[in-house]
């Protein structure tokens, strides 16, 4: 961090820029006071020079001159204008890990045209760049970071702006905005009204920048909202001049926008199905007038009829072209790339009726015989109403399948109370940075994630880890963006923001598991590039099978025939089968606090037969703490207790740790200790209270001939079963032993019988010795042991149990044993608290319980069988429905489809595939 | 055989003929992307009932960013799910939505709606 090491960033004459707002004036680093420059008060370091208003400021600047440095460079940002006209930007950049970085961001800033120079300090994470602003934007500087794989830390805000009347408040607004320090650029729009404004947060406030507008005279009213700009690929938005700037860079939308979209065409949809619907009513009636019994000149042949016939055929274009319009939208845009989809069949189909309708209603004479001078309209109202009427279902189906993200959406916290100088201020949680302090109250949702630092509270954190219990949170503990604050108030400091912070990761670990491939999905893929025009094949050649082999009237069957068959095809079935369920089982999976990375993962998942579990951390806390207090020669356990933790209370060995802390648990007072020594190997010698106490092992014992008794055998009782005792031995006499552990998770035996029970075998692997292992396995019910396996040799062992012929799940954290959970076929991370994505493994437990293992199989098993039930349906329903449509069992059985059936058929079959996925969402976890 | 039944079975024929031969056979229209001035290769992609152009061209290595204009609201089109790249989109109707992918290795890979009705390809040389 020291400045003197960075000479090589020269950020020489650009250092003092922000200082200077006009020509002659500088900033003082240390109070922020305008001086005029040269100021008689001035410092060289690092070729830089620093002016200060008074010496005061100047001394307390040479004491600690990295303070005013870094305070004075990082967050802001500014402009000025140089003597040659250039502009100078300075800009925030967070992210940065080595000084390489830097020279990365210069050289994607240079590749800018009229750039004159810039420089990327690392030490204060800040880029200083000079510019041309005739030939170059800040924009497009802020666009060159992001491509060069760095985020500036800036925020957008769109504001609604009222009382604009012309393009010179459109300027004046803009131009004091653009002079306003902490705002990086605003463009105001006069025909939206609203402004876009990229500001740094913590520079600038909404507020403020509020009150800068209304202090120009015109009233501002929230639009849309304001999100954070964090990522490379999210892009900031550009409305202003979208002719012009036609490739518009986009926030991403919000969800709500979609909603509404998914809404509005719901409802258009059922516009043009009642429209259908309710013209389809009389068509019926009039087509079929034998049926009904109708009297003379409704029926066949009567002029009467034919002047209905005239109207059905004038009403089923407004049907088609309205109600139906999006067939032939969708058909035609498929047919010029020539592609087809379930679009081309329904036009196709719709319009060969129509055709033949109207041929039959106007030329009648034209037919061979009387009875081919038929119509057809009511199978266009019908069909194009019931496809119209299924298309609407499956929005709302679709809905409902896609409800786990949402919900996952919706938790995120709109404000956070930050305190900012010295103030409690309630910002949008957008604005929060990293180190920013929190207050959270009762029933507040938690904004951010971050470590408590004052007070203790108990914190549902149900809603990201599926576990119902609230759990105890004390100085020190992380606490979890989105989780609620139960009981007390406290503080924290924020140290994940924005996308970085747990409820992100894990929307979009979902997200990207929900649009990745399950491997069974390729046979559809390779199906569905065939199947439409293979489907209009065998129409056409149904057609002739039947003109040239079929009954009397051959045409009128051979029609039919073509039309049912196009119709009853549903290339969408197969498509949504296997997205549709993955979409619901990897959001079930986020709903319970497992994270299924793809559907590759979900799919190997289920064939799992072997799990490995490693014991520390996983079937264990994986941190030692104190179980037993053993006393003797009438010593008293408190005693005992209190003064074992007063020695061990300067150690720093994790098993001091938990003496210190089960005494602390039972409010043992602890003293002070004289003459403490530890004995390397041994153990530790000290004073207390006039009492000279040991403590250590048998060594430490034998050493200091203590007499032991029959302590020396209970010692290895608790040995057997994996504890680590220690004797203690007071004013010369054995006092007792107390004895640490690291204990079993409350549900580890419960989960690892529940793995058995799924018909897997259990293996437990740890670098402890086989005694201790052993002890743990007894009491977990695990038979096979893999002791003693050093860190780097669990890949290996994993590596063993595949060569076996198994498939093998790893379980452990994500740090340790990454290599083996890269080698198991799945790899399933523990996660603790905020560390959500973890590289290597293909599903995160974000509960720290094993439950979660026997969860994420059986939820990729019923996963995967409702898949398999979709595609079989799909297919079944084309495999079968396809050669009923052509007429395959008219020869045998006499059994022919009727259009109007088929396009039942059709609709429902895609909305019975949603509806079967949403079944998934009954899932419940069945312990 | 009658007349009307030989030029019915010969049509017939020809049309299931045609109908293989441009969906399944005829070469598709192959945009080209060029990679602009920034080093990025742009691309805008109007979707409407299908994507087009559906078939782009690209670089290796090279940033890709593909510029979604939905211009209809139909629901078949809502999301573009780009599968090897475990990337998907949520295209709001007659707005523009930017994919940003990076691909190295040559190659052809597919992007779809969210049911995989409309398809498309990126090749990648």
């Amino acid at each position: 961090m020291a400045h003197e090491t960075h000479k090589s960033n020269k950020p020489a004459d650009t250092n003092e820029a922000p200082g200077k707002s006009k020509k002659s004036t500088a900033y003082d680093p240390v109070c922020g006071m305008k001086v005029k420059t040269p100021s008689e008060y001035y410092l060289e370091l690092d070729g830089k020079v620093y002016e200060f208003c008074s010496e005061k400021c100047m001394h307390r600047f040479a004491s600690e001159p990295q303070k005013y440095i870094k305070s004075d460079g990082a967050n802001s940002a500014a402009y000025n204008s140089t003597n040659y006209g250039l502009q100078k930007l300075r800009l925030p950049i967070v992210d940065m890990h080595c000084s390489s970085c830097a020279i990365t961001i210069e050289k994607e800033i240079n590749k800018l045209p009229g750039i004159k120079s810039s420089n990327v300090n690392y030490v204060n994470e800040t880029a200083y760049v000079d510019y041309d602003a005739n030939k170059t934007n800040t924009e497009d500087i802020i666009e060159a970071i992001k491509k060069a794989g760095y985020k500036t830390g800036k925020s957008v805000l769109k504001l609604g702006i009222q009382g604009m009347h012309c393009g010179s408040c459109v300027s004046q607004i803009e131009k004091e905005l653009g002079n306003t320090k902490g705002v990086l650029s605003a463009s105001v729009d006069l025909g939206t009204e609203s402004a876009i404004i990229n500001y740094i947060p913590g520079q600038i406030d909404i507020a403020e920048i509020k009150r800068i507008i209304e202090k120009l005279g015109y009233k501002t009213y929230p639009a849309q909202g304001y999100k954070s700009v964090k990522t490379p690929s999210s892009r900031d938005k550009q409305e202003k001049e979208p002719v012009r700037k036609e490739i518009k860079e986009e926030i991403e939308e919000p969800a709500d926008e979609n909603q509404a979209a998914r809404e509005k065409e719901y409802k258009t949809l059922m516009k043009k199905f009642i429209f259908a619907a309710v013209l389809a009513l009389p068509v019926i009636f009039f087509s079929y007038p034998t049926v009904w019994g109708l009297p003379e000149q409704f029926q066949m042949g009567s002029p009467v009829l034919r002047y209905i016939w005239i109207t059905m055929g004038l009403l089923a274009l407004p049907v088609m072209f309205w109600s139906g319009s999006q067939f032939y939208t969708g058909a035609w845009a498929a047919f010029k790339n020539r592609s087809a989809n379930m679009h081309t069949l329904i036009a196709t189909g719709v319009s060969a009726a129509w055709l033949y309708s109207i041929v039959a209603t106007f030329f009648p004479q034209i037919f061979p015989e009387a009875e081919l001078a038929d119509q057809f309209f009511d199978v266009i109202f019908v069909v194009i109403a019931l496809v119209v009427l299924g298309m609407a279902l499956e929005i709302r189906a679709k809905g409902k399948s896609s409800e786990a993200i949402k919900k996952l959406i919706g938790l995120q916290a709109k404000t956070a109370r930050v305190i900012r100088h010295g103030k409690e201020t309630d910002i949008p949680v957008e604005e929060v940075v990293l180190d920013d302090v929190i207050i959270v109250k009762p029933g507040e949702k938690i904004p951010v994630d971050g470590i408590l630092i004052d007070g203790t509270s108990s914190i549902d954190e149900s809603m990201i880890t599926g576990e119902a219990i609230p759990v105890e949170k004390h100085k020190g503990d992380e606490v979890i963006g989105a989780t609620i604050n139960k009981t007390g108030s406290f503080k924290f400091k924020a140290t994940k923001v924005g996308k970085d912070t747990a409820l992100s990761q894990i929307i979009q670990m979902v997200e990207q598991a929900q649009s990745s491939k399950a491997p069974i999905q390729r046979v559809v893929d390779q199906v569905s590039g065939y199947f439409v025009p293979a489907v209009i094949i065998i129409a056409i050649l149904s057609f002739v099978a039947w003109y040239l082999f079929g009954p009397v009237p051959q045409l009128i069957y051979a029609l039919i025939v073509f039309v049912t068959v196009l119709v009853i095809a549903c290339p969408c079935a197969l498509g949504l089968a296997t997205p549709i369920s993955l979409m619901v089982g990897v959001g079930k999976g986020a709903e319970n606090g497992i994270l299924i990375r793809s559907g590759a993962a979900l799919e190997t998942a289920q064939k799992l037969n072997t799990i490995v579990l490693d014991k520390t951390g996983t079937i264990t806390e994986g941190k030692p703490t104190l179980t037993d207090v053993i006393t003797s020669n009438g010593f008293d356990e408190e005693l005992v207790l209190s003064l074992s933790a007063s020695v061990e209370k300067s150690s720093e060995h994790p098993l001091a740790e938990a003496i210190v802390k089960g005494a602390a648990d039972k409010n043992l007072v602890l003293s002070d200790t004289q003459e403490f020594n530890a004995v390397p190997g041994h153990g530790v010698e000290a004073v207390v209270n006039d009492k000279k106490v040991l403590l250590g092992n048998l060594k430490m014992m034998q050493k200091f001939s203590i007499q032991l008794d029959n302590l020396e055998e209970t010692s290895s009782k608790l040995a057997d079963e994996g504890k680590t005792p220690m004797f203690i031995a007071i004013d010369g006499k054995s006092a007792g032993i107390v004895a640490v552990a690291d204990v079993i998770k409350k549900d580890s035996i419960q989960a690892i019988e529940k793995l058995h029970k799924l018909g897997l075998e259990v293996v437990m692997i740890t670098g402890d010795n086989k005694r201790t292992a052993d002890a743990i396995a007894r009491q977990v019910g695990i038979e096979r042991v893999l002791a003693e396996v050093l860190p780097e040799d669990k890949a290996f062992n994993v590596q063993k149990l595949q060569n076996e012929g198994k498939k093998v799940a790893m379980v452990g954290d994500g740090i340790n044993d990454a290599p083996a959970l890269a080698q198991a076929d799945i790899g399933m991370a523990i996660g603790t608290g905020t560390d959500v994505a973890i590289e290597a493994s293909d599903i995160t437990l974000i509960k720290g319980s094993l439950k979660s293992v026997a969860l994420a199989i059986e939820l990729s098993k019923a996963t995967m069988k409702n898949i398999k039930q979709n595609l079989f349906g799909a297919f079944f329903y084309n495999g079968l429905g396809i050669p009923i449509a052509a007429g395959l069992l008219f020869p045998f059985f006499g059994i022919l489809l009727s259009p109007i059936i088929a396009g039942a058929a059709m609709a429902f079959s895609s909305v019975t595939v949603v509806t079967n996925a949403n079944r998934l969402r009954k899932f419940k976890p069945k312990f | 055989m009658a007349l009307d039944q030989i030029i019915v079975l010969i049509a017939g024929l020809s049309l299931s003929t045609w109908v293989a031969w441009y969906f399944w056979v005829s070469e598709k229209k192959v945009v080209k992307v060029v990679t602009g001035s920034g080093g990025t290769q742009e691309a805008i992609i109007k979707v409407k009932g299908g994507y087009s152009p559906d078939v782009l061209e690209f670089e290796t290595g090279k940033p890709i960013k593909l510029n979604f204009i939905r211009e209809e609201t139909a629901a078949c089109s809502e999301e573009v799910v780009f599968s090897d790249f475990n990337k998907k989109a949520t295209l709001t109707p007659f707005k523009t939505v930017s994919v940003e992918l990076e691909i190295d290795k040559p190659g052809e890979y597919g992007f779809q709606c969210g049911m995989g009705m409309l398809k498309g390809k990126l090749i990648v040389r």
